[in-house]
């Protein structure tokens, strides 16, 4: 790996963004925007939005990243500009890498802007510190990141990619434990929704949420952080620089 | 015959796309220091083994060996560039920002990023997007990507289509310019009268090679004065003897 490269592509990356002012508004406020109608519809029911917001909270940075991730990538590799690439020095993980890091830069300000309106427009109150909340929010975000960009290589047209979301997302949040504890799960789903990262994700936001702290809190974020190790690294294993 | 003189040699190469047989069994040895124009109705083959040169085609059997080295391998990729058919750029950045991502991942001067913008006439277009350009500029971005540091294989698909006869003449200056100071080109081409600017012609149909000339040959050979009708002739001659 090569600091200079990753960094490179980060900063490329990046730059790309900035020409796009659209969608940097769009990956920024968007998830606000989403976290105050759920605080709104719930406005007349005490308790609702306090139980469900912060769960909520830990949703929508995985979902947006998820998206944004894999159709760039894959904008990558049907343009040529992949290939292009791999016929220079960049390594597979430098490329992996950069993207990785421009896009959980981008998550980092989207978690701080969304946990910032959360709590002092929409009222959500947790019993344990706020950074921890941010905290979660940006490793969801970064578990999105490296999801999307494995489910990019799967993918051959944009279309397809974006029904991955289907796929990959939609059975984590049912079986994650928003809409049914998971203890109360059926034993099979129960199972397999122990070995899905969401689950683990909503459990650490649950602990902010009590206060709980140490163990109650730091699994939970660990386990996520490792599902998302090893999509960043299954990722950079499916880059080839030889296609048919 | 492995030669040192030769910057590439293809011994038995097999390349299957689908259920296609591109390449049977090709052997084609490339000499350094010169300007090597692939010729040859589309679908022949020529962007295949460009593709197999640089290392980005998958292979089925057979060995491309480039300045020395395996095709593809670590040591090659700051020596060998290669330009795609379609401009393999990033539309949403500006010609600047492409070149100097480029050159970061190549190592190469800071002062190179003006050298080959100023090589392909772009110099008041550096601050555009690429989006903003017309085809034949956005194709001669993706071509100073190519020249970017000092590459000693040059490899360039079809890189003067879409441009009028003046800009053609000034890249084939550059091309030559680049083959004087020791680089070897390949260049493929269906203008028929670029063949004429080459050293070395290497005609191809169906995935073979069916003249490895020089234009005075070529001509010479066939009793044709103007390129378009030689290669017809060769073309003609190579499908007669399909045909008996």
């Amino acid at each position: 790996m090569s600091a200079v490269r990753t960094f490179a592509t980060s900063g490329r990356v990046l730059r790309q963004l900035s020409h796009d002012h659209r969608s940097v508004a769009l990956m920024l406020i968007a998830p606000s925007l989403l976290v105050g109608l759920f605080a709104w519809l719930f406005s007349d029911q005490e308790g609702v939005f306090q139980l469900y917001g912060a769960a909520i909270l830990a949703l929508f940075p995985f979902i947006v990243m998820f998206l944004i991730t894999s159709i760039t990538t894959l904008r990558e590799r049907r343009s040529g500009t992949l290939e292009r690439l791999m016929t220079t020095p960049l390594g597979k993980a430098d490329f992996i890498a950069g993207y990785a890091l421009a896009f959980g830069l981008m998550a980092t300000l989207q978690a701080v802007i969304t946990v910032s309106f959360a709590v002092g427009v929409c009222g959500l109150e947790v019993a344990g510190p706020l950074w921890q909340l941010g905290l979660v929010a940006v490793v969801d975000a970064i578990l999105g990141t490296a999801l999307g960009l494995l489910a990019s290589a799967f993918a051959r047209t944009e279309f397809q990619a974006v029904q991955f979301m289907p796929v990959v997302v939609f059975p984590q949040i049912i079986l994650g434990g928003l809409f049914m504890p998971r203890d109360q799960m059926p034993d099979v789903l129960h199972v397999i929704s122990d070995w899905l990262p969401l689950s683990h994700a909503i459990d650490a936001v649950a602990a902010v949420s009590a206060g709980d702290e140490g163990w109650e809190l730091y699994g939970p974020l660990l386990i996520v952080a490792a599902f998302a190790a090893g999509a960043l690294v299954l990722a950079s294993l499916t880059l080839r620089r030889r296609t048919p | 015959m492995m030669n040192k003189s030769d910057a590439v040699t293809v011994t038995d190469l097999r390349v299957r796309r689908g259920r296609t047989e591109v390449f049977d069994g090709l052997d084609v040895t490339i000499p350094r220091g010169q300007i090597t124009g692939f010729l040859g109705p589309s679908g022949c083959g020529k962007t295949t083994l460009m593709r197999a040169i640089v290392g980005v085609q998958k292979i089925a059997d057979g060995t491309v060996t480039v300045l020395g080295e395996p095709a593809g391998s670590r040591p090659l990729r700051h020596r060998v560039s290669y330009d795609t058919q379609a401009a393999s750029v990033y539309a949403d950045l500006t010609v600047q920002q492409n070149l100097r991502y480029f050159a970061r991942l190549l190592g190469a001067p800071a002062s190179d990023v003006d050298r080959v913008i100023a090589q392909v006439g772009l110099r008041s277009q550096r601050a555009q997007t690429i989006g903003s350009l017309s085809g034949g500029q956005e194709n001669r971005v993706s071509l100073a990507v190519a020249m970017l540091g000092a590459p000693e294989l040059i490899v360039l698909d079809e890189p003067t289509v879409g441009l009028d006869p003046l800009l053609r003449a000034e890249l084939w200056e550059v091309f030559r310019g680049l083959a004087d100071a020791g680089a070897t080109l390949i260049v493929s081409s269906h203008v028929m009268d670029e063949a004429l600017r080459c050293d070395r012609l290497l005609l191809m149909r169906a995935g073979r090679v069916i003249a490895d000339t020089t234009p005075d040959a070529l001509l010479r050979d066939t009793g044709a004065d103007d390129p378009d009708a030689a290669f017809l002739a060769l073309v003609e001659r190579d499908a007669a003897e399909d045909r008996s």
